[in-house]
């Protein structure tokens, strides 16, 4: 009887541990598959003027429609900078220096960042489920069976899309967090104007904001290139397209924080390799 | 409006499929399957579901790639043509899809007219002259153009999806299920359409359907295919290929079971 439970309980670890086996085969064959997907894609953007019908609508719905919601999120993030941060600085008397800190801290991270996550939900699901929804209706065949390349039609549009217009929103939601963490710092902390906007002039440099624009240029084409992929992949039926939309934003979301990072590191040992003498705050 | 060459041996089958074999994971659908299609021939396939019918009508354009096996349309092979090349091909291929497949975001008149304005050099204000005409020969009112596919009844969308398949005059025409989910004089509208379609404009035609009213009316050849799973070794997934007089006389007790449309033994299936 040992033997037999030994044996149940050894084919149960196996078949848990072919289990991962097959989840990590599965996710390699995927950074796979979504990888040859982005290179065609680059392919059509490179040797084909995209089709003006498909372009201008993806351009209003990216960039005309999310402007609200991105102006929302960035002016939020500016007040929370504030209140977050005013309480220590002022332990160490150092309120004055919360506008370099709000800012540096807006444009170099949190506005692009969130600004791409609020976008992952926004543009990257409806993406998702826009496509996988075709897919599942056929249109994506109907479009190659008329020969027009699904990808040059559908994908192209949207990665231009989110590759000029995330980085120009991020710019509208870093300015609307500077005039939120302005506001904030000024009307309700009482810190001083003068101040406020001299240390954030001091210490905020044109390649904090490039840092940051940078940035927002690959996190777009990760929100398009995931969103599109996931849509264009899609399993049969309403489930389907839900899971499409929901894992395109995690996939999106995962990707924009490794890059965050990679780029960041990246940025950083640019900028100190070029300038060594290189702003700091204290 | 031909965009077809004359360089084609009217001789040869305008489509040839010589061993194909189609497999979605370790779910083979079509195995080492061979057909070949004469030019002005109108075949139906029949089958049960999962019997690989709609595969293989997505394999005949390239929509589906076999992964063994070669096709041939117009003396060409598919597998070995490059982007441009195989556009070049498609076009001459009208494909009716089963839910119609038309772009939700367009117009009626944007979906018909969408081949005209992608393959075509023709004046921009002679396309809506094009599209109503299509949508005359289908029976719809042209006031129909501006309305958005979600609009439509699944009868209408159907002769919508016909229309934009045959603007480009083609020489094949797939239809894939035409008449399921439709009432029966619809059903009856649509195998006219399909008669009327042949002979207006000569094109050879494959309709894929399980509607035995609808191969017998508009075939002249039927082929029935059976799901992989319930194959011996060795034998074909071709279990009949005749002419539709030939049905009733065949042997072939799975053939006469889906005719005559009787559950049989099947029954244990959903009692069990």
């Amino acid at each position: 009887m040992n033997s037999a439970v030994i044996q149940r309980t050894g084919a149960l670890f196996a078949d848990w541990m072919a289990n991962w086996g097959r989840v990590v085969l599965d996710g390699i064959e995927t950074v796979g598959a979504m990888t040859l997907f982005a290179w065609k894609t680059l392919r059509w953007m490179v040797t084909k003027r995209p089709h003006p019908e498909s372009l201008w609508p993806n351009l209003y719905q990216v960039g005309v429609l999310s402007l609200p919601v991105v102006a929302l999120t960035g002016t939020f993030i500016g007040m929370v900078l504030a209140v977050q941060s005013h309480f220590q600085f002022s332990q160490l008397g150092l309120e004055s220096r919360l506008g370099a800190v709000i800012n540096m801290t807006l444009v170099r991270e949190l506005g692009p960042v969130l600004a791409a996550t609020m976008l992952a939900g926004r543009v990257g699901s409806a993406m998702a489920a826009e496509l996988g929804t075709m897919r599942v209706t056929e249109q994506i065949d109907a479009l190659d069976s008329m020969g027009a390349n699904p990808i040059h039609y559908l994908v192209v549009p949207r990665v231009l899309a989110c590759l000029f217009l995330i980085p120009t929103l991020t710019v509208m939601a870093d300015f609307m967090g500077f005039v939120g963490g302005y506001g904030y710092s000024v009307a309700i902390l009482g810190i001083d104007e003068h101040y406020y906007l001299y240390n954030s002039e001091q210490f905020v440099e044109a390649f904090d904001l490039f840092a940051g624009l940078f940035k927002s240029f690959f996190f777009g084409a990760a929100i398009a290139i995931v969103s599109c992929y996931r849509g264009f992949h899609c399993r049969p039926g309403a489930e389907g397209v839900g899971h499409a939309a929901t894992t395109s934003f995690v996939i999106s979301f995962v990707l924009i924080l490794m890059l965050d990072l990679f780029l960041g590191i990246l940025l950083d040992s640019f900028y100190y390799t070029v300038w060594p003498q290189g702003a700091s705050l204290f | 409006m031909m965009l077809t060459d004359s360089n084609a041996d009217v001789n040869e089958p305008l489509l040839h499929l010589q061993e194909i074999r189609v497999r979605f994971g370790s779910y083979t659908v079509l195995r080492d399957l061979t057909l070949e299609i004469p030019r002005g021939q109108t075949l139906a396939i029949i089958g049960e579901s999962g019997c690989g019918k709609t595969v293989l009508l997505k394999s005949m354009i390239g929509l589906v790639r076999p992964e063994q096996g070669k096709v041939w349309f117009n003396g060409l092979e598919l597998q070995h043509l490059n982007e441009q090349e195989l556009t070049r091909e498609r076009i001459k291929i009208g494909f009716v899809f089963q839910q119609a497949a038309l772009f939700d975001s367009m117009t009626v008149g944007q979906n018909v007219a969408f081949p005209l304005r992608h393959h075509v050099r023709m004046d921009a204000a002679e396309i809506p002259n094009h599209v109503v005409e299509r949508l005359a020969e289908v029976g719809l009112p042209s006031h129909v153009v501006l309305k958005k596919p979600v609009e439509l009844s699944g009868g209408m969308r159907k002769r919508v999806g016909l229309a934009r398949a045959l603007i480009l005059d083609p020489e094949l025409v797939l239809y894939d299920e035409p008449t399921t989910g439709l009432d029966p004089i619809m059903s009856d509208v649509i195998n006219e359409l399909i008669i009327r379609t042949r002979s207006r404009y000569t094109v050879t035609s494959v309709v894929v359907t399980h509607d035995m009213r609808t191969a017998r009316k508009v075939a002249d050849r039927i082929v029935m295919l059976t799901p992989v799973d319930q194959l011996n070794d060795g034998e074909p997934q071709i279990i009949f290929d005749g002419p539709p007089s030939e049905l009733e006389r065949i042997q072939d007790p799975r053939v006469g079971q889906f005719v005559r449309g009787e559950a049989g033994s099947r029954l244990t299936e959903v009692v069990h």
